[in-house]
């Protein structure tokens, strides 16, 4: 079952989230596991402090925000349908700000 | 005629989320960690070395930069300019093969009075850039953006071209030669490797770091009525774009640079250029989103970073721990149809989510080269 899953904001995201780029988080526990479209839905409720719609669209992230789970694309993971395990590094990387 | 109802069943391209992890398209061995472009998976490896060759490819390919000349990196902070700057370190260090060889220095310009941020965030900001700076041990200006209220209006005219332009297939080799010539006439005793020494040695000792003059409240309030006096965010954005390039440009003559480096990506110039369309700049499109930007003369603007998409700028600065520093803009938090750029943006971002070949569509045909245009002519 899923306890502990570490978050890193980067990019501009944390602006969304209090400024702070680096959480730690316990999900409630449930029957079946975690998933990434749930986890977005649980963030979505707990932890944006501002603006949902610049994170979040619909079932998915906001585009142009990158996802790694363990420094991979969430692509060749099966991005939405992952399921996480426990002490999973989750990444949002915001590359809507060029530089 | 394209009808409302045809049918288009299965012929446009459409991504595939895989479900079973794939191997590197490249060593074919180890498990891919990242998706670029329209599907290639890269492994971790494989990435580095792609992404470190891709830059070296584009100066090398461009044949525009010459050894020991002075070239001005335009850092904002943000991940391409930041990755710029790591893989201008990475290319002119000394184990490196081939290594590239001119003589780098950083420009910074703090654009807080602007997008009205507080002189302690603009402070700090500041000195965690500074920072980054002093690692690299090249010489870096930091330029607020206020002072492009007392640049000489003589900044808009387009200085004379440093060296003519050869025709022959030789150019790049013709020009080497002319520019070591140049350089030999201003300074006698010094061969291009000295000078590269004596220049580095002017910048560690004498010249003092460009931190130029502080600027006091009503430069800022001059500035923030500049900007308030413009009513559309599309508007200041541009008038915010035209400033910083004329700051860059003022600086780059006044320190003896004669190029400078912008860390536009891909996917940033496909945005620019559709939004440059829409703001009535089609005219220009070969100079705003190509490599090489001729039009000043005697400074040429490049864009080395211009194959790189967003996303693999952010996988590398995260993977690799390249500094950079998130420092909010004037469309920070705007609502999507805040400004035409703004929404370009998002079209295009959306866009290139469900159709990965988006960004280089958009770009896919290279501007006529710009040699060809007669100097003077927009």
């Amino acid at each position: 079952m899923v306890s502990l899953l570490s978050l890193y904001l980067g990019g501009g995201a944390e602006l969304l989230f209090g400024s702070v780029k680096e959480h730690h988080v316990t999900l409630p526990n449930q029957s079946e596991p975690w998933d990434m479209k749930q986890l977005l839905v649980w963030i979505r409720g707990n932890m944006l402090k501002e603006r949902p719609e610049l994170f979040v669209q619909g079932d998915t992230v906001r585009p142009g925000i990158l996802v790694l789970i363990n420094d991979a694309d969430w692509e060749l993971m099966g991005e939405l349908e992952y399921e996480l395990q426990d002490k999973d590094n989750v990444v949002f990387i915001s590359t809507l700000h060029g530089g | 005629m394209c009808q409302v109802d045809e049918e288009y069943n299965g012929q446009l391209e459409h991504r595939v989320t895989p479900r079973v992890s794939k191997k590197c398209v490249k060593c074919k061995e180890n498990t891919a960690v990242l998706i670029i472009r329209a599907g290639d998976a890269f492994c971790r490896g494989c990435f580095k070395e792609y992404f470190i060759h891709k830059f070296r490819a584009m100066l090398g390919k461009n044949r525009v930069i010459f050894p020991g000349e002075k070239v001005l990196l335009a850092v904002s902070g943000g991940p391409a300019s930041s990755s710029m700057l790591s893989q201008v370190q990475e290319g002119l260090s000394r184990d490196a093969p081939k290594k590239l060889r001119f003589v780098p220095g950083i420009i910074y310009i703090d654009e807080g009075g602007a997008s009205g941020q507080s002189m302690e965030e603009r402070e700090r900001a500041v000195a965690q850039l500074e920072s980054v700076f002093r690692a690299t041990n090249y010489h870096y200006h930091i330029v607020h953006l206020e002072q492009v209220l007392s640049l000489p209006s003589s900044v808009l005219d387009a200085g004379s071209s440093a060296t003519e332009k050869p025709q022959t297939g030789s150019s790049y080799k013709a020009a080497v030669d002319q520019f070591i010539q140049t350089k030999k006439n201003q300074h006698p005793d010094l061969s291009v490797e000295n000078a590269q020494s004596h220049l580095s040695s002017l910048s560690m000792h004498e010249v003092e770091n460009g931190v130029t003059s502080p600027i006091t409240p009503e430069h800022t309030q001059a500035l923030q009525k500049l900007f308030a006096s413009v009513r559309t965010l599309t508007a200041k954005e541009d008038l915010l774009h035209t400033l910083r390039q004329h700051l860059i440009l003022h600086t780059a003559r006044t320190q003896g640079y004669t190029k400078v480096m912008m860390g536009d990506s891909c996917s940033r110039l496909a945005i620019k250029l559709l939004s440059n369309i829409s703001l009535g700049r089609g005219a220009s499109l070969a100079t705003d989103t190509g490599f090489s930007d001729p039009r000043y003369g005697d400074v040429v603007i490049v864009r080395p970073m211009r194959d790189y998409s967003s996303k693999e700028i952010a996988y590398y600065n995260r993977m690799f721990d390249i500094p950079s520093v998130f420092i909010p803009g004037l469309d920070t938090k705007a609502q999507d149809k805040a400004s035409i750029q703004h929404l370009t943006e998002s079209f295009v971002t959306k866009l290139q989510t469900d159709f990965p070949s988006t960004v280089s569509t958009i770009y896919r045909h290279p501007p006529p080269s710009c040699s060809t245009l007669p100097a003077g002519s927009s």
